[in-house]
């Protein structure tokens, strides 16, 4: 399969003397996490499939320094930013497309002021354009009337007030969305943003992973879809801990590339 | 003679709001011990925010039954208010029911009946909200950070409550000739009964006393506030004014950082230079926040708006799990050490004297911190635009740029980046590598 996946760079258009239609911002997950790389896969077969004409910055691409900022290191952050506007700006991008909310918000959101000025979408929102433009169709098939819900990522939903994207997706997918008894703007989050990711938790009684899994569970999903690398981690380490291995986590790309079997 | 009355009520209400005046000037002078921060933008939308969240209470009733209550409790507390106007014109000028010689019978009856239908709601609501609070032990009522005197305080207000709406129907009841007029006594009329054994003196009495109680009452209310989690009855309009505008995700980004970042990335700036004139008098810039001096003023105008109501807290991931965190504690511990600043600048003549504590340490340790997962929670739930994780993250990044001193994994995670780009030990030559594997 990996053969036929199409991923030009950037610098390879500029070669070309060409603009591409959008830029692909993989983001460090998508990039060198195995689990997450199948998200980025899955995404890529879907620009593939609808023509989309985008591009990677490949090894021009570096840490849009989200977690740094989170964390406190405000210096490391715009050190970050301010390489990758330079990057992004030689470049003339224009819009930007990623599979990561973390990335997603900081560059729509934090970027902007050190100089840094895109039209931002998150992957859920730019398929969701493909999908009302004709370019792409999703099938329902494989998950026709299966029970799914979504699990928020904060720096999506609470963050930056995108819950709807996503949930479209899953409707037209012909599955039952169900959705947690925190879901929206009171979803719980998995317990990996603000750096959490790259640390143990504080002493408590609970992983707060654990306890957005139980929150799923309660509603007994056959699939627990994700919007962002972490949280899906999070929920597959989630049902793991509960032995519930046979609830599969996906990301919403994944569902619809499989859905048309990519 | 027939004047001391109305002498006695100037001098009780010009000390009231006396009082209340100084404690606003203390207020105010605190809260402004903050940085400075740019919130002269968007006016229009900012005054569309106040109206909703702090007028219209929209996030409130986002949890029904509190929001419920909480509604009625604020309609019948600013509606019964006009009463007041009422009251301090009789005991000025020495009046009786001033509004019966300026309003038609009927509206008068009509004002003071609904009056009183709303006293008999306020005070329902309030004792429902003791019950939860002190019967069905609500568990965000009942936190580490409420013991003492902020759960004395949630309660005390609620039996001024209590004791100021009956104070006033029971003065309407005690009223002959307004009870004698049928008109607006709607629920006074069924308490009248009760004093009926009473001679017109002792009747004429308990009014008096119900009176003057009442409206004693409110001018210490109103003095209580400022040590109390109900300055926000005053306060959240200012705050949810001043509240935050941007996509929650989005974080400031720190200028001092943007102008040496610049410096240092910008070929052309000789870094042996002699500095720009005048550079020399600056103090260098003190990144994030130690103590309150080093927040903004609207971080410290949101410590005194908190209401301490925990919904913040209740839905935070971090307590829910056990974590030591409460966004409410953040909230409470930064308005108790600014008040220690505030005493301390009393104490001095004005000018504060190292006390050798601080924010951080000597009461948000870091522990608390670095369990946030700055998931916006907080700052969702909050029903007047307090925005808790916007200090933690001032906090984080004092100890990280000023004291390097973040957990080891997070140290790591940061030397990864600065090195290769990512937050794992990945060459960015391979970011690409996915494409063919
Ligand atoms: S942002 Fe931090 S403090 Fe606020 S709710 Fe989330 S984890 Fe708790
Ligand atoms: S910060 Fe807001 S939500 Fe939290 S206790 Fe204070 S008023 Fe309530």
């Amino acid at each position: 399969m990996s053969e036929s996946l199409k991923v030009p760079t950037m610098a390879e258009f500029m070669a070309q003397g060409k603009q591409p239609e959008v830029l692909f911002w993989v983001g460090c997950a998508g990039s060198f996490d195995d689990r997450a790389k199948k998200i980025t896969k899955a995404f890529v077969k879907l620009l593939n499939k609808a023509n989309v004409e985008f591009a990677v910055l490949g090894t021009e691409e570096s840490c849009t320094g989200d977690p740094a900022k989170r964390a406190g290191n405000e210096f490391l952050f715009q050190m970050q930013a301010v390489t990758n506007i330079e990057v992004l700006n030689a470049y003339e991008v224009k819009k930007i497309v990623t599979a990561c909310p973390h990335c997603f918000n900081t560059i729509k959101n934090e970027y902007p002021e050190l100089g840094g000025k895109y039209e931002v979408m998150h992957h859920t929102q730019f398929l969701k354009t493909l999908l009302d433009e004709g370019r792409l169709t999703i099938e329902g098939g494989k998950y026709k009337g299966k029970r799914i819900t979504f699990h928020d990522p904060c720096y999506l939903g609470r963050a930056n007030s995108v819950y709807e994207a996503p949930r479209e997706l899953i409707v037209k997918l012909e599955a039952e969305l169900i959705e947690m008894k925190n879901c929206k703007r009171n979803g719980l989050c998995c317990g990996a943003g603000g750096a959490q990711m790259f640390k143990d938790a504080e002493p408590g009684n609970k992983e707060v992973n654990i306890e957005r899994t139980e929150q799923a569970l309660e509603i007994k999903p056959e699939i627990v879809a994700a919007g962002c690398p972490f949280c899906n981690t999070m929920m597959t380490d989630g049902m793991k801990a509960k032995e519930k291995e046979d609830i599969e986590v996906m990301d919403i790309a994944e569902l619809i590339a499989n859905a048309q079997d990519l | 003679m027939t004047y001391l009355p109305n002498i006695i009520f100037a001098i009780i209400l010009i000390s009231g709001i006396g009082f209340f005046t100084k404690n606003v000037k203390k207020l105010r002078r605190n809260i402004l011990l903050g940085h400075d921060v740019d919130v002269s933008d968007n006016k229009s939308q900012r005054w569309k925010n106040m109206a909703k969240i702090a007028l219209g209470q929209t996030k409130m009733v986002r949890r029904p039954i509190s929001g419920f209550l909480h509604v009625i409790v604020y309609i019948g507390f600013i509606i019964i208010n006009i009463e007041v106007l009422e009251i301090v014109i009789d005991g000025l000028i020495g009046t009786h029911r001033i509004g019966l010689k300026l309003l038609p019978t009927s509206i008068y009856g009509f004002l003071i009946g609904s009056f009183e239908v709303l006293a008999v709601l306020v005070l329902v609501a309030v004792i429902i909200f003791w019950l939860r609070r002190n019967v069905l032990k609500i568990a965000r009522f009942w936190k580490n950070e409420m013991k003492g005197w902020p759960k004395s305080d949630a309660d005390i207000i609620l039996y001024f409550e209590i004791v100021l709406m009956g104070l006033f129907l029971v003065m309407n009841a005690t009223d002959s000739s307004f009870q004698a007029m049928q008109s607006g006594n709607v629920i006074s009329q069924f308490i009248a009964p009760w004093f009926s054994g009473l001679s017109e003196a002792s009747l004429h009495l308990v009014e008096r006393s119900a009176w003057w109680i009442h409206i004693i009452g409110i001018l210490v209310f109103l003095n209580y506030l400022y040590f109390s989690k109900h300055l926000h009855i005053l306060l959240a309009f200012p705050n949810t004014y001043y509240g935050g505008l941007k996509p929650q995700g989005q974080f400031n980004n720190l200028e001092a950082v943007t102008n040496e970042v610049k410096m240092m990335m910008d070929p052309n700036i000789d870094p042996f230079a002699a500095a720009p004139e005048g550079a020399e008098d600056e103090v260098p810039a003190k990144f994030g926040a130690s103590d309150v001096q080093d927040l903004n003023w609207v971080q410290l105008l949101s410590a005194y708006t908190c209401t301490e109501c925990g919904r913040c807290t209740s839905d935070c991931p971090a307590n829910q799990t056990g974590k030591k965190l409460s966004p409410r504690k953040i909230m409470m511990d930064t308005r108790d050490r600014l008040e220690e600043v505030g005493k301390n600048i009393d104490h001095n003549k004005g000018e504060f004297k190292d006390d050798g504590k601080q924010l951080l340490g000597d009461y948000i340790t870091n522990e608390e911190l670095w369990a946030c997962t700055s998931c916006n929670a907080c700052v969702e739930a909050c029903p007047v635009s307090i925005n808790p994780l916007s200090i933690i993250t001032e906090m984080r990044r004092y100890l990280v740029m000023e004291k390097s001193d973040a957990p080891t994994e997070l140290n790591n995670m940061m030397t990864n980046i600065e090195n290769n780009g990512a937050p794992w030990p990945y060459n960015q030559m391979d970011r690409l590598n996915w494409k063919n594997e």
